[in-house]
């Protein structure tokens, strides 16, 4: 029998796949995907941007120092500071160094210091990378024989992986001393007992697990603010879009990646 | 030397045997937009050609092609004997330190000063050279384009023209045999466009370099190219001399012609 292929009622050609922005945050995904093994493709190639690489990592690290050593240290005080009276209660302010100590090193120098990092390093990568976007200078760049994805993105994304780590240390280190003052101010503990206290519970499973964070988390900033600066479109605006999507996106994920982690060092601990 | 002074240029730089852009029905399309439908150009060692068209006609896209910033939809383009889409990526980064590329927002490293752009590909491609010999190639270049008082500015100092220039040197520091040159005189003064002019003329002459000249401003075309040709519908005009391109008969250029030489009178 023939089909009626006259009464038939023609529906208009899908123009997406899903839909809209499911199309787009796939495209997206697989987009974010490429960029990254690109990063590890360029990255283990001659020839290497050592010079530019070590100029990176001065600036995602030594210029950052001042602000990590202000929230480093404010957050060590003020969190002794607000954990006395709950121990107090208790009779418990002897346990003061340990309770810092683990919550500083695990959580609190990895998490405060890859936001701070993520405002500044990340915003300033975004912007930066979508100004010579728009302005055509990484186009330049690559028709005068420069591979720009390897000078430009290659060193910063490694600049702040290899910084973030160490800003992490620098900065539980000085929170440690931010409690330090406090605790010695109102329980006239010395230096040495607090350090013996402190580190008592500190397992080395802890330091690792946070400077595997902060490995993660400043892959992750450089890579959030790379490929949105990279892909920069639309001028002025689209400068102000990179840097604005770079922080946001990159605090978003370090929130994730730190749930992640939380739970895969817990059961391995 | 005004445009007509310029138009009696040394010509005899133009070797007339080889080719070294040789381009082949090329199309490009973004999405249902239809930008080159089927160029053919060749271009001799030495020649100067200046392609006019309507904004958004494809002119840019047409150099960016060339220079393998975009990928051709079909077609061949073939810059000094090799084919720009095909080659490793090592080969073209080796071509494209033979082709200048002069962007129309002249495309400076902002953070970085004049000499300092400069010296960026230098440094870059000849790792062996010497900081003396680095100064000695931009000072060279910055002579070239009359600019060696400006060499310790930062971009952001300088004028439009100057910038122009700048960007310029930066492409010339490399001794190219191709230079591309993206509106060169778009948003300058009459004075600044001659002196652009000039140094285009300047570079076909003391570099040998061939050109191809992406512009709205017919003064411009006359003065520094041998050959004009025009983008229309997606297609070249047969390149000819401005004189047999502007003949007034042909609608689409009559209507350049009249507004860069009738209505502005």
């Amino acid at each position: 029998m023939e089909p009626d292929t006259e009464n038939i009622e023609v529906l208009p050609r899908q123009k997406y796949f899903l839909s809209k922005k499911m199309d787009n945050f796939f495209t997206a995904i697989y987009s974010v995907n490429k960029f990254i093994l690109q990063y590890f493709k360029e990255a283990f190639s001659t020839p290497f941007e050592f010079k530019e690489l070590i100029n990176q990592c001065y600036q995602v690290g030594c210029k950052s120092l001042p602000l990590i050593s202000l929230t480093g240290f404010i957050t060590g005080l003020v969190f002794t500071k607000q954990s006395r009276p709950s121990l107090a209660e208790f009779g418990a302010t002897s346990w003061l160094p340990s309770l810092i100590s683990i919550a500083v090193i695990r959580a609190l120098a990895p998490l405060v210091t890859a936001l701070i990092v993520a405002g500044k390093v990340g915003s300033n990568v975004g912007a930066e990378l979508g100004s010579m976007k728009v302005t055509e200078q990484i186009d330049a760049m690559e028709v005068s024989g420069t591979n720009p994805f390897k000078f430009l993105v290659v060193t910063r994304i490694s600049a702040v992986t290899l910084m973030l780590p160490v800003l992490v240390l620098y900065s539980g280190l000085v929170g440690m001393l931010g409690a330090y003052l406090n605790i010695h101010q109102n329980e006239l503990t010395s230096f040495p007992a607090f350090i013996n206290s402190a580190f008592k519970t500190i397992s080395f499973l802890d330091i690792i697990s946070s400077i595997f964070k902060a490995t993660c988390y400043g892959f992750t900033i450089g890579v959030a603010g790379c490929y949105q600066g990279y892909f920069a479109k639309n001028g002025t605006k689209g400068v102000g879009m990179a840097a604005n999507t770079a922080v946001v996106l990159s605090m978003f994920l370090i929130f994730v990646e730190e749930m992640v982690i939380v739970q895969f060092v817990n059961a391995i601990r | 030397m005004d445009a007509d002074q310029l138009m009696e240029k040394d010509k005899s730089t133009i070797d007339g045997e080889t080719t070294v852009i040789s381009i082949r029905n090329l199309k490009k399309s973004f999405d249902s937009n239809v930008v080159l439908n089927g160029i053919d150009l060749d271009i001799l060692r030495g020649e100067n050609i200046a392609v006019l068209g309507r904004s958004g006609s494809g002119k840019s896209v047409l150099i960016k092609i060339i220079s393998g910033l975009l990928k051709p939809d079909s077609g061949t383009v073939k810059v000094l004997g090799q084919e720009v889409d095909k080659i490793n990526g090592k080969a073209l980064q080796a071509l494209r330190l033979k082709i200048g590329f002069s962007f129309q927002s002249s495309a400076l490293y902002d953070s970085m000063s004049v000499r300092e752009n400069l010296a960026f590909p230098l440094i870059r491609n000849k790792r062996n050279l010497k900081t003396k010999e680095v100064n000695i190639a931009i000072e060279a270049v910055l002579n070239d384009v009359g600019l060696s008082k400006t060499i310790n500015q930062m971009p952001s100092e300088l004028s439009g023209g100057q910038r122009k220039r700048i960007g310029i040197a930066r492409t010339l520091i490399m001794k190219p045999e191709i230079m591309l040159y993206d509106e060169p005189t778009s948003g300058l003064d009459p004075i600044t466009c001659i002196e652009i002019n000039n140094l285009i003329v300047k570079v076909q002459q003391q570099y040998n370099a061939s050109s191809i000249i992406i512009t709205h401003d017919l003064t411009c075309a006359k003065a520094t190219a041998n050959k004009v040709t025009m983008i229309v519908e997606g297609k070249f005009l047969i390149p000819g001399t401005f004189e047999a391109i502007f003949n007034k008969e042909n609608p689409v250029t009559k209507i350049f012609y009249d507004y860069n030489f009738i209505n502005s009178k």
